[in-house]
């Protein structure tokens, strides 16, 4: 084992497990939040690629700057599908159980809907650009300097998502929600706009995290299911709702990627899942729990 | 047996339903019954889930994976053996499967049983796709092409069998057990019944039907490979036939599969552009007008007017 | 002579002892009581002797059989029954269609259904239950979802029957009847557990009471006397 192959591996990892918590930090606060396990996650991701895409051919903006763009686009659209279908959902439902179950199969059919509206505009042939693809020197290994950007741009992220959640006032509100509803609801807080707006959120960090993507990666409309696979499997090893969690579990993920990149691409998929099946059957609540009973 | 006007009719009906089924291929275009084969198909997928799943409320989103390998047995096994062994095994090696499955899955509950069924149908998507390109060197099969009224009498013997075991299990002590599991598993298990074993083999029993009509419509389809034989659309598309049937015995899942699949065949001939939309509006449609969604078809189930689940006995 | 022992049982949750090197026994035709403040551990040692979880240690031996690594319905098929707190009687199903269930699958293992229909009805008619018995549980008042929980795990003919908190959310009226249907009971022949935290009802049928304080025991002895025990006064004035 070179020196080079080792430094390869352990910043592959960094980077893989960067990109894996953005993908997966939206779900967790959309579950551990909002209480949806939202299937569509996949398709908030692949909106976020195809806005970056869109506006880096068509009008010369970087990626970078399109978050600026596509992040509050992508908002706007979480929260209303939240309001118009989960909100909804969750008023009618007897039980959490209920209301978890229903949740998850309606969000599969905002995939299908999204899925559709996406192959209508933009086909299903694959698409990629370049941005900010040279390559870097980096102890001795050589990688991209996207994706050196992806891993900077991941901790940014990390950073001030911890920063609002634990000072900012609509932050703390969504971990009050995240812990107890009833008791957020009793101290003052309007569980239905936190609820909401925490999916919207998800969406957001989604769509940044289809930004990131679009650099490395091709894209296509149909793309979005197996990022929010990757994204569940993160969210479950941490545990459910957890955002530490997810970073726990996007390190696990990101390190595996980056190992069975070397040794065989085509078993990535099917070790990941194998992963995910044994957490749930060894731990199903997680590596560090789930953050709301 | 009380024979009242009422179930005479009731059979007598059934009867005729079962003549005029029986004898379609030879009044009607190949259109027609290759078309009633696929609604068969959905039937034995939707029936056989609620078997297990409609009274003991574990909601599985892995009934791809024992349909896919259903066909990927028969795919594998091709010409090797006469297609009512082909069908059997795939029968078998669906059982064998479900039998892994619900061994491992002892201490799943609700979301987390649902996601884990999901996540080992893909599971074995990828493994066999990998197995295949990596080992077998095939990435696509061809499955020697069945007579289609073959399929469509194999597929609705089936399908009758799996309405026959449904009834005989809900009219059973076991299906009452069942039921009772879905009602509370803890109260269940301390009066007596060894729900771990109902569970495993009724989950089982389930899955056996699945691979069973994997293995016929492989006849059909032709060419098969991991993606087309496991296909998580085929799960979400069988809760979803329950959802809109509801979970009564017979004629719940056998009605949802009729209306689905007409519906999903003038989709995708009518609007092919619109069918994963259309699609995904049923189905959020569905749930958010029944008036509690899925479970709340549990709900609204009431107790029988003859004095319980097994006034049928005397 | 016991029917139920307990030496040394033991169970933590995490880091946190919810039963503590209990001993305990109780002698057939008894009918004890387990009290204690909320926490005490009742609810734990009752789903310790059921084998809802094992101990961490300790055993728990029935009619001298070491029953501590049996799973529940082993359990139950061995003659104890219980009760549930909170209620878990079969909600959408109907009175008869829950202690049916109890009828078909307990003891007698190849009943045949008729007898256990008939069973069903002489158990609902013991409770008083038989006007009510195609009402889904549901729709029953709480007293009575309970003697729907009574009836079921009569049914199972129990040697042995664990009431968990029968009698939690009962007005004066109901918690006489229920005393009454103990009593009842007991003079079928089955010995009598209970978990309750209506005292005087706990008073005025035991034979003998246990108190748990943190998962300990703390006391044990003939009503009267704990009644006066300092101890044990003291613990439920602190709470």
């Amino acid at each position: 084992m070179s020196p080079t192959l080792i430094v390869d591996i352990v910043i592959t990892g960094l980077i893989m497990a960067g990109l894996y918590s953005v993908m997966a930090v939206g779900l967790n606060l959309q579950i551990g939040i909002s209480r949806v396990l939202n299937m569509s996650h996949g398709e908030f991701i692949m909106l976020g690629a195809f806005g970056a895409y869109l506006l880096y051919t068509l009008l010369g903006i970087n990626p970078f700057v399109s978050i600026l763009i596509v992040a509050p686009i992508l908002f706007v659209i979480g929260f209303l599908i939240y309001i118009t279908l989960f909100q909804r959902l969750r008023k009618r439902a007897k039980s959490m159980e209920m209301f978890e179950m229903n949740s998850l199969l309606a969000s599969f059919g905002v995939l299908y809907i999204i899925d559709n509206i996406a192959l209508l505009a933009w086909g299903s042939e694959i698409r990629a650009y370049t941005y900010l693809a040279n390559p870097v020197n980096l102890l001795g290994s050589i990688f991209a300097a996207n994706r050196l950007v992806i891993l900077l741009v991941a901790i940014v992220v990390g950073l001030a998502l911890f920063l609002f959640l634990w000072r900012a006032r609509w932050g703390k509100a969504g971990r009050a929600v995240a812990q107890d509803l009833t008791s957020a609801q009793l101290i003052g807080v309007n569980i239905d706009t936190v609820l909401a707006l925490y999916f919207g959120f998800g969406a957001l960090l989604a769509g940044v995290a289809g930004i990131l993507i679009s650099m490395i990666y091709t894209i296509t409309p149909l793309m979005g299911m197996s990022y929010a696979i990757i994204a569940i499997v993160v969210v479950v090893i941490g545990g459910l709702g957890n955002v530490l969690g997810g970073l726990l579990g996007a390190l696990i993920l990101g390190f595996i990627a980056s190992i069975t990149m070397h040794i065989d691409m085509a078993l990535q998929l099917s070790v990941f899942y194998a992963v995910f099946m044994l957490i749930l059957l060894v731990r199903p609540q997680g590596v560090l729990g789930k953050t709301y009973g | 047996m009380q024979f009242t006007g009422k179930r005479a009719t009731y059979i007598g009906l059934l009867f005729l339903v079962l003549v005029a089924v029986a004898v379609i291929p030879f009044y009607t275009s190949a259109y027609i019954y290759i078309f009633s084969t696929t609604l068969f198909m959905y039937a034995v997928l939707a029936v056989s889930w609620n078997i297990f799943c409609g009274s003991s409320r574990y909601i599985s989103l892995g009934s791809a994976a024992f349909f896919g390998v259903g066909i990927y047995t028969a795919a594998v096994l091709g010409d090797a053996f006469p297609l009512p062994i082909v069908i059997v095994l795939g029968g078998l090696v669906a059982f064998l499967l479900a039998l892994v499955v619900g061994l491992s899955t002892l201490r799943l509950r609700g979301i987390y049983f649902a996601i884990f069924t999901f996540g080992f149908g893909e599971f074995l998507k990828h493994t066999v796709r990998w197995y295949e390109i990596n080992i077998t060197s095939t990435l696509s099969r061809w499955v020697p092409m069945t007579d289609p009224v073959i399929t469509y009498y194999t597929m609705l013997i089936v399908l009758l069998a799996a309405l026959l075991t449904s009834y005989i299990i809900k009219s059973s002590k076991f299906g009452f057990a069942l039921q009772s599991i879905g009602e509370s598993e803890e109260a269940t298990h301390h009066m007596g019944v060894n729900v771990t074993a109902v569970k495993i083999f009724f989950f089982a029993i389930s899955s056996t039907f699945m691979g069973l009509a994997g293995a016929i419509i492989a006849g059909r389809w032709t060419y098969i490979n991991p993606a087309i034989a496991f296909n998580p659309v085929i799960s979400f598309t069988v809760v979803l036939m329950v959802l809109v049937g509801g979970i009564r015995q017979m004629y719940g899942p056998l009605l949802g599969a009729a209306i689905l699949t007409i519906i999903a065949e003038v989709l995708l001939t009518e609007f092919t552009y619109y069918y994963l939309a259309l699609y995904g509006i049923i189905l959020i449609a569905v749930i958010l007008f029944l008036p509690s969604g899925l479970l709340g078809l549990f709900a609204r189930k009431g107790v029988s007017k003859s004095g319980g689940i097994l006034a049928r006995f005397r | 002579m016991p029917i139920l022992e307990g030496e040394g049982v033991t169970k933590y949750f995490g880091g946190l002892a919810a039963v503590s090197n209990v001993d305990f026994h109780v002698d057939q035709g008894e009918v004890v009581g387990l009290i204690g403040p909320n926490g005490a551990g009742k609810t734990t040692l009752f789903n310790l002797i059921t084998g809802a979880f094992a101990p961490t240690s300790g055993m728990i031996r029935f009619k001298g059989e070491n029953i501590t690594a049996l799973k529940p319905y082993q359990i139950s098929n061995r003659g104890i029954g219980r009760t549930f707190q909170p209620v878990r009687a079969f909600s959408t199903m109907s009175a008869f269609d829950n202690v049916l269930l109890g009828s078909l699958f307990g003891r007698s293992r190849n009943i045949s259904t008729a007898d256990a229909r008939q069973e069903t009805m002489r158990l609902l008619e013991f409770v008083g239950l038989e006007e009510k018995q195609m009402i889904p549980a549901e729709a029953l008042t709480i007293g009575d979802q309970k003697l729907v929980e009574v009836a079921r795990a009569l049914a199972t003919r129990p040697e042995l029957l664990l009431l968990d908190e029968m009698m939690a959310g009962l007005n004066p009226a109901e918690v006489a009847q229920a005393m009454e249907l103990i009593r009842r009971i007991r003079n079928e022949g089955i010995t009598v557990f209970l978990v309750e935290h209506v005292m005087e009802a706990v008073m005025g049928i035991s034979h003998r009471i246990m108190v748990l304080h943190h998962g300990e025991k703390i006391a044990e002895g003939i009503p009267e006397e704990i009644a006066k025990n300092r101890t044990v006064v003291e613990v439920y004035l602190g709470e």
